[in-house]
């Protein structure tokens, strides 16, 4: 059943072939054999979530069941879910049990779906790889050797090994878009505002949003509309209504014009992966949409800018990590100022240290004009170009990565190379566009994503056309060998 | 621009985080690398351009200042070290 997609799965469950029970016992029978391989889990919830689907299962037989009830899932570990450990893949919050849920978390347990577990992460979600966690790296299942991407690392390997059918994720520069794109996943990351940010641990509160990764854009669809919506709790949630996702999935593509990003296919590009998003082109121009050139010109400052304005917002965030309150607490402290500083600097790792004090630094007296200012100007330059992009092209398209899965260890001492593989994602998050990386093909046997930006508050269009390109190819059929055989 | 130790160790201090002496000259030469990154952004002509703080243009919403949330306050604070009375205690401030 786990090589199903999550509608597949619903469908199923409708109509009696299995129970929740049945489904979520398969599932969590499979990380348990598959995920001391690859750590794509922090923490499983095998007895709530049995538990879970026994009331799902009551619900359906009741007729109370709604198109998500008794479906997987599982959350990052940076979402808060009440009594569960809550750990953000950090030290720091490795005692942390949290005492509510945040909004995604309720909203889709509302809808009757059941959490597997949570799922390991880039520390405090800094990072690309998913070698910064406190719980150590999360294994590509398209070889154990490579990197899942990050933040969201955990989230992808466990829907790319079938270990979950679909995960929650969180994208600051990349974090959904890059895993899937390094797994043979679909990741969705909306528009900034689309789903509430309460209760997800905080990176860099003008950037941060939560969104899915799944085995299609049906899948991610029919997600969506359960996560996203106006949410009191969270003043920057837009007050803008939630369409039927579903619904628009098959609108025909003919006159949609498609943007390709100039600037995507400069030297940084590897030429197998430009050749396979080349070849998405054109089964995108096949189903009807014209294809034309645009121009992001200062595309190139967008990692510059992000590593301005996130260690900036994140040296704020993370000062709520004192020791006091919650959290890691360093032992006999000498005074409140050691306390302080030795839980963070014990409680922190390396990367998360370097962008605190990047941030201090970038915000700190004579410097702010000269970097932070100078920044936001530039991220109105960045916003500005996707602008005029859009005023010829309803949606923009290129790769999600100059290159497919690296090794674990490549880049993990040198943070500048590590951030500079985020190129083409950052600025998506910059201007608060929504995007999505779907599986284009394959170099070396390591997937390739395809990434496809819309307007603000325009996932109806993405997901429309990404599910019509998995209409027409089977590279997001495909799964890693060394999986466990089908078994019913 | 490269950054020195002395800013380094003073970066660290504003930030309330202990750095061991071992990891000071990888912090001075990652730091510096990340620097010399984001002074790319002098390239930029931004005379006319005005800052953005938020990628949508979202006014700050209000609301009627009343209780809204149950008091949890024990189960919150099962999450801390070091606990009396309901108080967190933290080292002697004053002497």
């Amino acid at each position: 059943m786990h090589t199903r997609t999550l509608a597949e799965l619903a469908a199923a469950l409708r109509d009696g072939e299995f129970s929740s029970e049945e489904l979520v016992g398969h599932f969590l029978d499979r990380i348990e054999a598959l995920d001391a391989g690859l750590n794509a889990f922090v923490t499983v919830t095998r007895e709530e979530a049995l538990r879970a689907a026994r009331l799902a299962d009551s619900a359906r037989a009741e007729g109370q069941a709604g198109p998500l009830t008794g479906l997987p899932i599982a959350h990052k570990d940076i979402f808060c879910t009440r009594g569960v450990k809550t750990s953000c893949g950090s030290r720091m919050l490795d005692n942390f049990v949290s005492p509510y849920d945040a909004t995604v978390v309720a909203r889709l347990k509302a809808a009757g779906v059941v959490m597997l577990g949570k799922t390991n992460m880039d520390e405090f979600a800094m990072g690309s790889s998913n070698e910064t966690s406190w719980y150590g790296p999360v294994r590509n299942p398209w070889g154990h050797d490579k990197v899942p991407g990050g933040s969201s690392g955990g989230s992808a390997a466990a829907v790319a090994a079938r270990m979950a059918p679909a995960a929650t994720g969180t994208d600051t520069g990349g974090s959904i878009r890059q895993p899937a794109a390094f797994t043979n996943t679909t990741g969705l990351k909306p528009t900034y505002g689309r789903v509430s940010r309460y209760g997800m641990i905080a990176f860099a509160s003008s950037l941060d949003q939560a969104g899915t990764i799944t085995a299609s854009a049906e899948d991610a669809a029919m997600l969506l509309g359960a996560m996203a919506g106006h949410d009191p709790r969270d003043s920057t949630s837009a007050e803008v209504p939630v369409p039927d996702y579903l619904a628009a999935l098959e609108t025909p593509l003919s006159g949609i014009r498609i943007g390709v990003v100039k600037e995507f296919f400069d030297e940084g590009l590897d030429s197998d992966n430009a050749a396979a998003v080349g070849k998405a082109l054109e089964v995108l121009r096949g189903l009807g949409a014209s294809v034309e050139e645009v121009s992001l010109p200062n595309l190139g400052l967008s990692v510059p800018t992000y590593y301005v304005v996130a260690p900036a917002e994140c040296s704020s965030n993370l000062s709520r990590f004192d020791g006091i309150r919650f959290g890691y607490r360093a032992e006999d402290p000498k005074d409140l100022t050691d306390l302080y500083k030795r839980s963070r600097g014990e409680g922190f790792g390396a990367e998360v240290k370097r962008r605190i004090m990047t941030g201090t630094y970038v915000l700190s007296a004579g410097y702010y004009d000269a970097y932070y200012l100078k920044a936001q100007r530039v991220r109105q330059l960045i916003a500005g170009d996707f602008h005029r992009a859009f005023e010829n092209a309803d949606l923009i398209v290129g790769p999600t990565t100059p290159t497919p899965a690296f090794d674990i260890g490549a880049k993990v001492d040198d943070p500048v190379t590590m951030y500079l593989n985020d190129i083409y994602t950052i600025g998506v998050n910059l201007a608060g566009l929504p995007g999505i990386s779907v599986p284009c093909g394959f170099v070396d046997g390591l997937p390739v994503g395809l990434q496809i930006i819309g307007t603000h508050f325009d996932e109806g269009r993405l997901l429309n056309a990404a599910h019509m390109y998995q209409s027409e190819t089977d590279w997001h059929r495909r799964v890693p060998s060394g999986m466990l055989p089908e078994s019913g | 621009m490269a950054l020195t130790r002395r800013q380094v160790e003073n970066i660290a201090n504003l930030a309330r985080l202990e750095i061991t002496e071992e990891e000071i000259p990888a912090f001075v030469e990652n730091l510096s690398g990340i620097i010399d990154l984001v002074d790319q952004l002098n390239a930029a002509q931004t005379d006319q351009v005005e800052p953005m703080a938020h990628p949508l243009n979202m006014v700050q919403p209000l609301r009627e200042d009343r209780v809204t949330e149950v008091n949890e306050r024990d189960l919150f604070q099962e999450n801390a070290s070091q606990l009396e009375s309901g108080l967190y205690l933290v080292p002697k401030v004053i002497e």
